[in-house]
């Protein structure tokens, strides 16, 4: 009997104190947690009365992204609206904290305990709530910074927010998703898109197995026992990556120079080789950048190997070496497996930078040379072709949309590398 | 005679080591040297330009404490290693307290951040290059270098974390239970002997916060428009492409200037972050 009583009362206070708590600090000061009822009723209040300009303009202006001209600007009212939604979010987290708090304490009551009072549960949240505190300076600062904008340039993809659509003149509307569409039916953007994306993968493909085909040779030749000089080679063979990259970049655009440029006047006539129009035809500048990305890339992968070398267990190589062994078998069954295997993060790292390697592109030749009948530069990745959409021709929407495509397509090969890398496993 | 061939492909095999290796040291040398060279040149173009000068001049490294309009070398200069440094350490005190809470303590929502930081880790911060051109130009941010660090900041901190906790988890628990006994604070702990064992990473993340913005050109264009705001990437971009090659020895001392003092850091440091990436990087 008693003991049915003491169940049936243990509930009591957690589900009261709860349900009060649907008015956040109600359900604290019912707990006769004071301050905290009143410090969380305060912030209630607070909070609807900062906010509720922001949420009543905000979600209008999500849904509409205006109705008149030149009052309403739809950009303005669609970042607003986002910005609304995560406060919102933010609340909802709030909300649901403080319900829980509230029950919380009332099951301490129920279970005849006394509830922390606001020192107490002060000292308790800095104990209790350290990695919260921990956390939340990073984490609010990716949410401005970085999960925000994201946010804002994905949902311009489903606007058509362009030249024609900008204030103050010109509203923008959702558009669903016609411009995804439009990319794959209107023949101009798709044939641009496609040599666009053939070219990122090739590009991507070619330039990081480039880097790490050398990284792996050098390091490998470099680690050879009897080689002298060990030290002198390693600082020479790092240089390209400690000399910043868009100086080398810069640099090497001026020694390509199709006119004055020390490749074409020095190197090539040296041999008696014609000039080559390197910057204005797209396949040789397409050869250069692999050439160059090969330079500033293989460093990097000639760092790391060398670490991985030192790594490898001597006595691997014993054994081989009794049951007569050549070098290049040596190389082929104990090495390499033992780099590839060790190095699998690093290397796909290799791939997913160089498929998003902005700078390489556009500071040598500005993605360039133009192409007839194309809105792209005939080396353009598609990071460069979405910076100048954004910058030079106000296509905003459709940059918008590509950066989703790119974001998918790099999300898709990620995903699949990481589940089989342990890292993602191990949590 | 085996002994005897046995040398012969030794001396094979180093001989075809050496010439390969200097062979590729002419070529990671000779860019280099040709800006040092073109630095030197006496006139604007380089045409007439010689690997080593015939009458060096010092003329170019003047010419670039004289400002233009357009032309701010040593404000570039001062804007890029201010912005580097404020990201670089913005991004080791974020990155390491997240990464500590993630790495000790299990909480509500710790498998949930951890994914989210894993998928914004594959977002590339490109994503987000047209709202903050966007953005930045209705919000009259333009030309703000306090954005421009926070934006930076924002974009280390997946990836960091991710490496920095798995740093952290390679350190053993008990090290932390045994001063936890000894009375020592959570954030003392965390500064005190995690921090320390983690210096290796801390190096990786400081080089990544510190070269990430010095490169950028990207999203600092997007955001710099005042030719005295811009970093160092931009200013020399529009020196070199603005005048069509006719400043390219200007460029080339100014390339200098920047260079040296980065790779001699560089090859200064390289030991520490060699280990985090080595020990960190590898093990994924």
């Amino acid at each position: 009997m008693e003991q049915k009583v003491s169940i049936k009362g243990q509930r009591k206070h957690a589900k009261t104190a709860a349900l009060l708590s649907i008015i956040p600090g109600v359900g604290q000061l019912y707990n006769r947690q004071v301050i905290k009822g009143l410090f969380f009723l305060i912030v209630t209040v607070l909070y609807f009365y900062g906010f509720s300009g922001l949420f009543n303009m905000g979600f209008w202006g999500l849904i509409t992204l205006g109705t008149e001209v030149p009052r309403d600007n739809s950009v303005f009212l669609l970042a607003e609206g986002l910005i609304a939604v995560l406060v919102l979010a933010i609340g909802i987290l709030f909300y649901y904290l403080n319900i829980r708090d509230a029950y919380k304490n009332g099951e301490q009551r129920d279970m005849g305990l006394t509830v922390p009072s606001f020192k107490a549960s002060f000292s308790n949240m800095i104990h209790r709530d350290y990695p919260y505190l921990m956390v939340s300076p990073g984490v609010f600062l990716l949410i401005f910074s970085v999960i925000f904008p994201i946010l804002f340039s994905f949902a311009l993809a489903f606007t058509n927010y362009n030249l024609y659509h900008m204030a103050p003149a010109h509203l923008a509307d959702w558009v669903g998703f016609k411009t995804f569409a439009d990319i794959f039916t209107v023949d101009i953007w798709r044939s641009t898109f496609f040599s666009v994306l053939g070219w990122t993968v090739i590009w991507t493909l070619v330039a990081s197995t480039l880097s790490i085909v050398l990284g792996i040779f050098f390091a490998v030749l470099v680690h050879q026992k009897d080689l002298r000089f060990k030290k002198f080679w390693r600082i020479i063979l790092v240089l390209p990556w400690a000399v910043p990259g868009f100086v080398t970049i810069l640099v090497f655009a001026a020694m390509f120079n199709d006119s004055f440029g020390a490749i074409n006047t020095s190197i090539l006539s040296f041999f008696g080789i014609k000039a080559i129009p390197w910057l204005t035809e797209a396949n040789w500048t397409k050869i250069a950048l692999l050439t160059i990305q090969g330079w500033l890339g293989f460093p990097y992968i000639f760092v790391v190997t060398t670490g991985v070398l030192q790594s490898i267990p001597e006595d691997l190589y014993e054994a081989a070496l009794m049951d007569g062994a050549s070098a290049w078998q040596k190389f082929r069954s104990i090495t390499l497996p033992f780099i590839l295997m060790q190095m699998t993060p690093i290397i796909i790292t290799q791939y997913t930078f160089n498929f998003n390697n902005f700078n390489i592109i556009y500071l040598f030749n500005g993605g360039g040379p133009a192409m007839p009948n194309s809105t792209a530069g005939g080396t353009d990745i598609l990071v460069s072709w979405i910076y100048k959409l954004t910058l030079k021709s106000n296509q905003y929407a459709l940059a918008a949309a590509l950066t989703i495509l790119l974001s998918v397509f790099v999300i898709a090969i990620a995903l699949w590398q990481f589940r089989r890398s342990h890292s993602f496993k191990e949590d | 005679m085996k002994e005897h061939s046995m040398h012969r492909n030794k001396v094979i095999r180093l001989g075809i080591t050496y010439f390969i290796l200097i062979l590729m040291t002419l070529i990671v040398l000779y860019p280099l040297a040709w800006t040092v060279g073109a630095s030197f040149n006496p006139g604007n173009s380089l045409v007439s330009t010689t690997l080593i000068p015939k009458n060096p001049t010092f003329a170019h490294y003047i010419a670039l404490t004289q400002t233009t309009a357009t032309f701010h070398y040593f404000s570039w200069f001062w804007n890029s290693i201010k912005i580097s440094i404020a990201t670089m350490v913005l991004s080791v005190i974020f990155v390491s307290m997240t990464a500590y809470a993630f790495s000790r303590f299990h909480f509500v929502g710790r498998k949930n951040g951890l994914t989210m930081f894993l998928l914004l880790q594959m977002i590339p911060q490109f994503s987000a290059l047209i709202a903050i051109f966007v953005l930045a130009q209705m919000l009259g941010l333009v030309n703000s270098h306090l954005l421009l660090i926070l934006i930076y900041t924002g974009g280390q901190i997946p990836m960091s974390t991710y490496l920095m906790k798995g740093y952290f988890d390679s350190i053993p628990q008990d090290l932390d239970e045994s001063a936890r006994i000894d009375g020592a604070s959570n954030t003392r702990i965390f500064l005190q002997i995690l921090m320390p064992l983690a210096r290796p990473m801390v190096a990786v993340v400081a080089m990544n916060g510190f070269t990430g913005p010095l490169g950028d050109f990207a999203i600092s264009s997007v955001i710099l428009r005042d030719p005295k705001a811009y970093t160092l990437p931009i200013g020399l971009y529009n020196l070199i492409t603005e005048k069509m090659g006719a400043s390219y020895t200007t460029f080339a001392a100014g390339a200098i200037l920047i260079s040296v003092p980065v790779a001699i850091v560089f090859l200064m440091l390289q030991r520490n972050f060699v280990t985090g990436l080595t020990e960190g990087g590898t093990k994924g």
